[in-house]
């Protein structure tokens, strides 16, 4: 059976497995729609938050990032991963206890106000949608190479998928849909790489080969033959001011993401938030792990199959031909000499490879089996589905539950908060869509903006609505809007309008570092010049400081106390 | 709950916190990025250490300081909160 065929049918398999699951998992009430009933055992939301976690940009795009950056690839390692234990000391516990639906939700109650939830909805919206935005692309490219067809076509069926299983199950849908993703992404991923690992190494764990083999260092040289810097020289590409700024920038930002936070609102206690975040990571590392040595080893293999080769030799590679039609990899004799080089310098390189097509070609560069193949492109589509879904319902909550039950009409019945909450997820869909179709950017980049902005509002505010009583309304809404302006405009300024990084040569993906210091400083300094908060809220920070789950001494906020 | 206990409860909780995040920063922050050159002048196995730091060190780091963190809090809860967990 070729490739094609492959794919086609274990992409329908899969599809058939998440509409299954989906329909399995419909629900009635608002707290099975926006919490799955709270009913999440820790392993199975390990599964659900790994799965809604790693993105398109970390199945697709990540290793090649590596492959290219070598060394300073290593932010997205550490910074992707390193935000779990932010999340897991310092959030998750006191979000799982505080027991509300949404984000937003703890930052209106705690902070005693309607304007502080409203720049959280704004905040949150914000982040899922610039974060969703990417993962459409990612489907696009899959769809468009492997079942060759048209990008907008790929992006319509993916949305479909995921509007089925979000729009009838909500976040219970999504949660169990989200586990069986997990289990075909991990799957996806690990095969190629262990037998590539094996066929390079004869080493089957790629976590071991990557160190005890000689891969790295004969990358080393080779690289240092072609006249590019050794692969596991540190600070070729960025500072190390910068490379310091964005690994922070993606910790914090990983804790400050709406749709990760949210997953620790669906498990039964305090204890089951504890022990899930350290499940998601360790789901998680299972293929952070294997990403710099498959990154290692792609580099190696794709230097060795085409450079110093005629234009005619590397026609014949089947794999090659196929991505050249995508645009996604270029071969040019710029010199005239009759084989193609591969040089550090753009100008004269004769190869174009587009980071995104790394994963996605190993295999077939590796030569495995047109199963392997296909099955890295349905563990794709997971890893970007399960994302995309876990975003539109944080945009669908943010809307139907904060902004319309809890400002518009709290007085609205069960059916209506479902109803309105199932409509959300259908408008989010639509536009999610549009930058599908018509997308912004490349896949990690774009995903960079929105750490970047989820550090710059929701960290620092969250952390000091728990470890700081003196927090006040006005210190909370002026430490989020500071914050998010300025990353914004900074973002913006450096990207579109040519704008220098004037803060010490800070890229725009790490200085979301810097906006959320000048939240803190911001929230700290404005509430100690304003009047503290109520007993009440003091009261509800001290529970939950406390041991145990029983409920808040504060459990519904009286309306009246909102401004 | 009586006020001393809680304060008690929420100082053993930070403490552990504070630690728990000084482990990680050292490691990430520290060993990964601020000291990465001077590791690399070792070596684990074929790979320079600063280097293997910041790619898969850190992360194995990462997830044992998460657990470390939830068996630790499941004795404080069963010290301070014993009547009501096994």
């Amino acid at each position: 059976m070729s490739v094609e065929a492959w794919t086609t049918v274990l992409v329908l398999i899969s599809f058939i497995l998440y509409l299954y699951i989906g329909w399995r998992s419909r629900v009635k009430d608002s707290k099975g729609f926006f919490v799955a009933e709270q009913g999440v055992p820790s392993l199975a939301n390990g599964a659900a938050t790994a799965a809604d976690w790693m993105s398109a940009a970390s199945f697709i795009s990540m290793a090649g990032l590596i492959s290219f950056l070598g060394y300073d690839g290593s932010i997205y390692l550490m910074g992707w991963t390193g935000g779990y234990v932010l999340l897991a000391l310092l959030l998750a516990p006191y979000l799982r206890k505080f027991g509300k639906y949404t984000v937003p939700d703890f930052v209106g109650d705690r902070y005693y106000s309607n304007i502080a939830r409203v720049v959280a909805v704004v905040a949150a919206i914000f982040v899922s949608m610039t974060y969703v935005a990417g993962q459409m692309r990612g489907v696009g490219i899959v769809f468009s190479r492997f079942l060759q067809v048209d990008i907008s076509t790929g992006v319509v069926i993916g949305m479909v998928i995921v509007g089925f299983f979000s729009v009838l199950g909500g976040m219970k849908g999504i949660t169990w849909t989200q586990v069986a993703q997990y289990c075909v992404l991990i799957v996806a991923y690990l095969i190629p790489a262990i037998a590539i690992s094996l066929l390079l190494t004869n080493n089957p764990i790629p976590q071991l080969s990557f160190v005890f083999s000689d891969i790295v260092p004969k990358l080393n040289q080779i690289q240092l033959d072609l006249g590019f810097q050794e692969y596991t020289k540190p600070f070729v590409n960025k500072s190390m001011l910068d490379v310091l700024f964005i690994a922070i920038a993606l910790m914090v930002g990983t804790a400050g993401l709406p749709h990760v936070i949210v997953r620790f609102y669906t498990v039964p206690d305090v204890r089951s938030a504890r022990y899930s975040a350290g499940w998601a990571l360790l789901m998680i590392a299972l293929l952070y792990t294997t990403a710099p040595a498959l990154a290692t080893f792609a580099r190696y293999n794709l230097i060795s199959t085409l450079h110093n080769r005629t234009i005619e030799e590397i026609h014949q590679l089947d794999w090659a031909k196929k991505w050249e039609n995508t645009k996604l990899l270029t071969f040019e004799d710029k010199n005239q000499d009759g084989v193609i080089q591969l040089t550090p310098n753009k100008a004269t390189s004769e190869i174009g490879i587009d980071p995104d097509i790394i994963v996605l070609s190993t295999p077939e560069v590796a030569k495995l089996a047109p199963w392997v193949i296909a099955l890295v492109a349905v563990g794709g589509l997971a890893a970007a589905l399960s994302t995309a879904s876990g975003l539109l319902l944080v945009i669908s909550s943010a809307i139907a539950h904060d902004i319309y039950y809890r400002m518009i009409d709290p007085g609205a019945s069960e059916s209506r908060r479902v109803m309105v909450g199932r409509v959300m997820v259908g408008f989010a869909i639509a536009i999610a869509g549009y930058f599908g179709i018509n997308p912004p950017g490349f896949v990690a980049q774009v995903v960079a903006f929105a750490f970047g902005l989820a550090a710059a509002s929701f960290f620092p505010i969250i952390i000091l609505g728990v470890f700081d009583k003196r927090t006040n309304r006005e210190g909370a809404i002026a430490g989020m809007l500071t914050g998010l302006i300025f990353t914004c405009y900074y973002i913006l300024g450096v990207k579109f309008y040519g704008m220098q990084p004037w803060f010490f040569g800070v890229s725009a993906e790490g200085i979301g570092t810097l906006g959320m210091i000048i939240n803190f400083i911001v929230t700290y300094t404005v509430s100690r010049f304003t009047a503290p908060p109520p007993l009440e809220v003091q009261e509800m920070v001290e529970v939950l400081r406390t041991p145990g789950d029983e409920p808040l001494a504060l459990a519904e906020m009286d309306e009246d106390h909102l401004d | 709950m009586n006020e001393d206990k809680r304060r008690a409860y929420w100082r053993a909780n930070t403490a552990l916190i504070r630690n728990l995040l000084i482990i990680w920063a050292v490691v990430s922050l520290g060993c990964s990025i601020l000291l990465v050159q001077p590791l690399n002048n070792l070596r684990l196995g074929g790979v320079p250490l600063g280097f293997w730091m910041a790619q898969q060190g850190s992360i194995f780091v990462f997830v044992g300081l998460i657990f470390v963190y939830a068996v630790q809090m499941d004795k404080l809860d069963r010290k301070y909160d014993g009547n009501r967990r096994k």
